[in-house]
């Protein structure tokens, strides 16, 4: 069976070749015009007066828009109608686009647009979480606070206590494709848009909503992009907006991609957080009360920050049972990018706010932190048979067992037994494996043993220092927003027995294609080079939801699983009619089609289907089942499962500059019974180093005035090769998924982002080595902040 | 400008104006679209090609490099790494095989990046793709790739013959006829290997009509080691300047190595670096500490000078219109010079502070000391205040922590996006510190620990 291979990416010769192509290689008819946006200088204000003249007279400009010229909705959000593609006169961030210069080239565009003389009114610009707070400059009317038991009491009447607060800082996406679109008008007024895009759907409802025309007269193409981590999943609508009004306008194709300091200065980027914690624990470390503060920078537009503080509250858990617990959430708005999801959407800060806790209380009891995250986890799922894990390592090639991931039915009707243990928002938390996990972990990388060598090395080493760390993760999986779990799918079989297959998720690296592939497949009983994968085309498969929160696989996986059980039913019920069989006794297996005693091929039984007047096309439709949630009162059943996954992280500081390096990691995770486990383990490294560049070398910096000051991989630094972990063992923990999702498998696109979150706590541990102090590191741990910890663990 | 070169094997020759780039030309006229743009600035590598010249292949921003710097050289795209009659290059089947692409959209970079590699028969990964940035997979399946290609042969077609060109006026092949010409044209911008006038172009958007190219002028990249000192013409590359760093000042080439990415070393000279008079130029602080001297040309006038002697103030250097920098020259020994790096990222990353420290001790006194910081003022100058302290005392802790005490006399540095001005006065004084303690034998490198 096709599925659970280890099979390349569908488009690895593609890329290899460099025959991928993305939206700026697709061949351009004659006349193709370019697009650059004129941007805001300052971060707050109106325009007082905009003299284009200039612009309009540069070579090679075609045409110059501002608000004034668009004939319908200016307005590129994807929630709030708050975000107008070009301003209205108001601005809210330095960086904003103010018109729009249509041109005969890219590089004509762009130099046009700095040809603009601009007088703004300006005022104070709200930049910092500080600022918003003293302004109370937020979105929603307050705050908003989940809460689980009497906190107040549990922390006064707590045998220890202690308060703390962390910084996190925001991360650019660095999606090494930057945003692209390209408009090609149709005759009567119909319009195509290939978009670099996450969410094909949203592109085809802002470009419909921008050019007054229903949504069947818009179709929106999206066969790859180069990254997305979900900086496409908003972040795409200005450009294919602005393509499409600009075709519409001069009747010509165009094109628009942003040179990458416009992609960085003028796209949204992960929140930053400050979370306080007040946390109450015993003298054996268990948590007994925890009161969080969660702030957070969503910038000028609302975009998709509520659902991301939303996961940031939802995580604030992470595997931990909170037996009280106040979690307030401040969704602050400021003068700047309008931040949006990022690869965890909010929950990689909400874990990183109670990883923080558990560090934090260890250090006073002198215990093992990883000693007191075992303390406090959830009670372990019961009845599952998680003896012994069947590990896949990513060095060691992957084998080709058959993993048929069908799990062992349960009692309720999609999850194991219900447990006792609720999340702070509710949920009994029922398929918790992090025990058998963490204990498989712990052995694995010697984390006992390594940590007694690390302090006796530490001993003898005045100038460097080396720490160790271990962390969890937990993560919930499904949209927050449950209308948005749905997918579709078509499936065409040809005569010839090829099959043609296409669903709404997107391919921006992950694998998705290749994963629902080998499920069609698999469903056929074929190999998976018969099943052609197609481009994400919103005339196929409508009305999509953006390929975000991990959910590809699960949801468009399943899609696909029903669209070809369609018509797989159906070419038995035609073939067991004319052998007189009974349709159970039709099988697909290896490429053929056993009926009774006969066997044809595969094709053959396809193009029987077709002489006997079979359809041989069909939709699948799926929706995730037992969801349920209140985001208001915080109260529900969000999520369908859990993903889980642990990493133990070495590093190594110097204490004379705080310069630091990973040394070693060591990754065991949850992809349930995996589709493809080696693009399953390429998530997972790729996760983990994206996670650890985050908590380290990548750093946000704006000045005073509210300018992006790292705004190009000169100053934004993502990690190099040379940063990977010269050690880097990633396992697979491989079992089935206690719910029933397509084959048993897990969503596996974020959660292992947050396993990253060990790094900084490794050079917390490592900088404790320095002095008797708490090293309070905040994020990002450049070396900068690294050295001030070391001073501050010195006291 | 009329520009002859081999593209993937085949004559070209192109009619260009001087500053079109290679990536730009590619994509746009040549409809050859595997090769990417990343971040037009040489910092991603995803527009990497494989440009051979008289020294051999080597990998270079195409976004970044203009087409008359390829007059008389060889360029291998993506498309002309699998070979002619579609087969994959052993790096692309091990990149296949090993799950290293995942978007794909760096692959082609790092392709032509681990192919250029493969064909020197170069096994430090880490340096060879430190240019070539990805996002997804987390750099681990890549190195595995470039591992499980190493010992399969290097295809045929990947051999590179070079065409044959006359001398252009836009490239002068000996110094006389450039000084000549650039004493007559002072306005005149000279590029070497473009990896800052490249973002002139791409990034500042400016037009530059008067330019002189020095790729082809072989007198000015000569490297020429004597029986006491080492001297460096200004078009030599950083990879010629660390080859030769690595046997005579080994922590110099340990900077060098550090210093932009292989990509980036391939093209910047080490005049272009000193010429251009940025503060955060790595090779002034080294060059000052080695007490170094630097000619200069104007016409068929000569001058030499002390290094430090150039950097007169921010943005202003002692080099009159028309007078260009010609080379460097350097002592061959200096067995206690020590440079250090600090930055945000380890590679391919400018630097925040950058240190480099040549202090003699004789006797246990120091008896000279020459130490320059880079990223702590307007210009990179020596810590004279520090020397003072040291010269004459002895060689001890009492004496280091004196004189580190003294580096907030010599510089007064600013905070930036890179580091703050605490900082930067903080890691000044501690990297006296890690010198005491690395000339003590103390291990002081995070690079040299293992896990």
């Amino acid at each position: 069976m096709s599925v659970a291979k280890p099979l390349p990416h569908d488009a690895a010769l593609l890329h290899v070749t460099g025959a991928a192509r993305y939206v700026d290689d697709i061949p351009t008819p004659k006349g193709t015009l370019h697009l650059a946006f004129g941007l805001s200088e300052i971060a707050k204000g109106t325009i007082r007066a905009l003299n284009l003249a200039e612009v309009k007279s540069a070579a090679g400009v075609v045409a110059v828009l501002t608000a004034d010229n668009l004939p319908f909705a200016n307005d590129v959000s994807p929630s709030a109608h708050d975000e107008p593609l070009l301003s209205d006169g108001r601005i809210h961030y330095l960086g904003q686009p103010i018109f729009l210069v249509v041109a005969t080239s890219h590089l004509a565009a762009r130099k046009a647009a700095r040809h603009a003389q601009i007088t703004y009114a300006q005022e104070t610009p709200i930049l910092t979480i500080a600022d918003a707070l003293a302004a109370d400059s937020r979105f929603e009317d307050g705050p908003r606070i989940w809460t689980k038991g009497d906190v107040d009491q549990a922390l006064s009447q707590a045998p220890q206590r202690l308060q703390g607060r962390i910084d996190m800082g925001g991360q650019e996406h660095f999606y090494l494709e930057g945003q692209a679109a390209l408009a090609l008008p149709q005759e009567g007024g119909d319009m195509v848009v290939h978009s670099s895009t996450q969410h094909p759907t949203e592109i085809q409802h802002k470009v419909a909503d921008a050019l007054g025309l229903p949504m069947h007269a818009v179709r929106c193409e999206v066969r790859r992009m180069g990254g997305g981590f979900g900086g496409k999943e908003s972040q795409g609508n200005a450009l294919a907006v602005a393509c499409a009004i600009a075709a519409q306008k001069t009747g010509q194709p165009c094109k628009m991609r942003y040179d990458r300091d416009d992609d960085m200065i003028i796209t949204g980027k992960r929140h930053d957080f400050r979370i306080e914690y007040d946390a109450g624990f015993d003298y054996e470390g268990q948590l007994l009360g925890v009161d969080f503060t969660q702030m957070t920078r969503c910038g000028w537009a609302m975009d998709l920050s509520l659902p991301v503080a939303d996961r940031a509250m939802l995580h604030a858990d992470n595997a931990y049972y909170l037996p009280t617990a106040r979690i307030t959430s401040h969704r602050l708005k400021t003068n700047t990018q309008s931040a949006t999801a990022f690869r965890g959407f909010g929950g990689p800060q909400g874990v990183l706010g109670i990883e923080r806790v558990m560090d934090h209380i260890a250090a006073p009891l002198n215990l093992d932190p990883a000693h007191v995250r075992q303390r406090n986890y959830y009670a372990q799922m019961n009845g599952a048979g998680l003896s012994a894990p069947r590990a896949v390592r990513a060095q060691d090639g992957i084998s080709e067992q058959k993993k048929l991931g069908t799990g062992k039915p349960y009692s309720a009707a999609f999850s194991p037994h219900k447990a006792q243990q609720t999340t702070p928002y509710g949920m009994p938390i029922t398929d918790f494996i992090l025990h058998d996990m963490t204990e498989a972990l712990l052995e694995s990388s010697d984390y006992h043993g390594r940590r007694a060598a690390i302090a006796a090395w530490n001993a003898g080493q005045p100038v460097l220092k080396r720490g160790i760390a271990f962390s969890p993760v937990k993560f919930g999986i499904s949209f927050t927003l449950t209308h948005l779990n749905q997918a579709g799918a078509l499936v065409h079989v040809y005569q010839d027995g090829s099959v043609h297959m296409n669903h709404g998720g997107t391919e921006m690296g992950q694998g998705l294609f290749q994963k629902v592939a080998q499920v069609a497949a698999s469903r056929f009983g074929i190999d998976v080079d018969l099943v052609k994968i197609t481009a994400t085309d919103t005339g196929k498969v409508p009305n999509t939801s953006a390929t975000a929160a991990s959910s590809g696989s699960d949801l468009n996986g399943m899609a696909v699983a029903k669209a070809c059980d369609i018509i797989r039913d159906r070419i038995a019920a035609c073939l067991a009619t004319l052998h007189q069989s009974r349709v159970e006794e039709v099988v697909f297996k290896d490429g053929h089609v056993h009926v009774g005693a006969e066997t044809i091929t595969f094709a053959q039984a396809a193009a029987t289907a077709y002489q006997n007047r079979v359809s041989l096309s069909a939709t699948g439709f799926y929706k995730t089942p037992d969801l349920s949630w209140d985001r208001i009162k915080g109260k529900g059943r969000p999520f369908f499962y859990f993903a889980q996954g642990a990493a133990v992280s070495e590093v190594v500081i110097d204490t004379l500059t705080g310069e630091n390096r990973l040394l070693r990691a060591d990754v065991l995770h949850d992809a349930g019974a995996s589709l493809n486990p080696a693009l399953d383990i390429g998530q997972v490294e790729g996760g983990y180093v994206q996670g650890a560049g985050w908590l380290t070398t990548e750093e946000l910096v704006w000045d005073e005035k509210g300018s992006l000051r790292t705004h190009a991989p000169a100053t934004y630094k993502i990690p190099a090769c040379g940063d990977r972990p010269d050690v880097f063992n990633v396992s697979l923990w491989d079992q089935p998924n206690p719910a029933q999702t397509i084959y048993r498998s897990k969503a596996v696109g974020e959660p292992p982002f947050m396993l990253g979150i060990s790094v900084l706590l490794a050079l917390s541990d490592a900088i404790s080595a320095c002095g008797p102090y708490y090293p309070d590191l905040q994020a990002p741990a450049t070396a900068e902040e690294v050295l001030r910890a070391v001073g501050r663990a010195r006291g | 400008m009329d520009v002859t070169f081999l593209l993937n094997g085949e004559t070209v020759r192109v009619a260009t104006e001087p500053t079109q780039t290679l990536l730009d030309w590619l994509r746009i006229e040549r409809g050859l679209c595997g090769t990417k743009e990343g971040c037009n600035e040489g910092d991603c590598g995803a527009c990497t090609v494989i440009v051979s010249d008289t020294e051999g292949a080597k990998a270079l921003n195409a976004c970044i490099l203009f087409l008359p710097q390829l007059h008389g050289k060889s360029v291998r795209t993506v498309e002309g790494i699998s070979g002619p009659d579609g087969q994959l290059h052993p790096v692309q089947q091990a990149m296949v095989d090993k799950h290293g692409s995942q978007c794909g959209f760096c692959t082609p970079g790092f392709i032509a990046s681990m192919a250029t590699g493969h064909l020197q028969g170069r096994t430090d990964y880490d340096d060879i793709l430190a240019g070539n940035l990805c996002r997804c997979t987390g750099y681990a399946p890549i190195v595995r790739a470039a591992e499980a290609a190493a010992d399969e042969p290097i295809p045929d077609w990947m051999h590179d013959a070079l065409p044959d060109v006359t001398e252009q006026p836009f490239a002068p092949e000996n110094l006389d006829a450039l000084a000549t010409w650039y004493a007559a044209n002072p306005d005149a911008t000279l590029i070497a290997g473009a990896t800052d006038v490249g973002l002139w172009v791409t990034k500042q958007l400016r037009d530059l009509q008067q330019v002189a190219f020095l790729s082809r002028c072989q007198e000015l990249r000569a490297i020429t080691v004597g029986d006491g000192d080492i001297k460096i013409g200004a078009a030599a590359t950083m990879t010629d300047v660390m080859a030769v760093m690595r046997e005579h000042h080994p922590s110099y080439a340990e900077l060098i190595r550090r210093y932009g990415s292989e990509q980036v070393r391939n093209a910047a000279t080490i005049g272009g670096n000193i010429a251009n008079g940025s503060p955060i130029g790595d090779n002034p602080p080294a060059l000052i500490a080695l007490g170094a001297t630097l000619h200069l040309q104007n016409g068929d006038m000569q001058r030499d000078i002390p290094i430090e002697d150039f950097f007169l103030a921010y943005g202003q250097q002692d080099r009159a219109p028309g007078e260009l920098v010609t080379g460097v020259t350097l002592p061959k020994h200096a067995s206690a010079l020590r440079c250090y790096k600090i930055s945000k990222r380890f590679d391919q990353d400018i630097s925040a502070v950058c240190g480099c420290f040549n202090i003699t001790v004789s006797e246990g006194k120091v008896t000279e000391a020459r130490i320059a910081v880079g990223g702590m003022a307007g210009t990179p100058h020596r810590a004279t205040e520090v020397e003072r302290v040291l010269i004459g005392n002895p060689w001890t802790t009492q004496t280091i922590d004196a004189a580190a005490a003294r580096f907030a006399d010599d510089y007064t540095p600013m905070s930036d996006m890179r580091a703050s001005a605490e900082y930067r006065l903080q890691t000044a004084q501690n990297l006296l510190q890690r010198y005491f303690a690395d000339m003590s034998g103390q291990e002081t490198s995070v690079l040299k620990v293992q896990a």
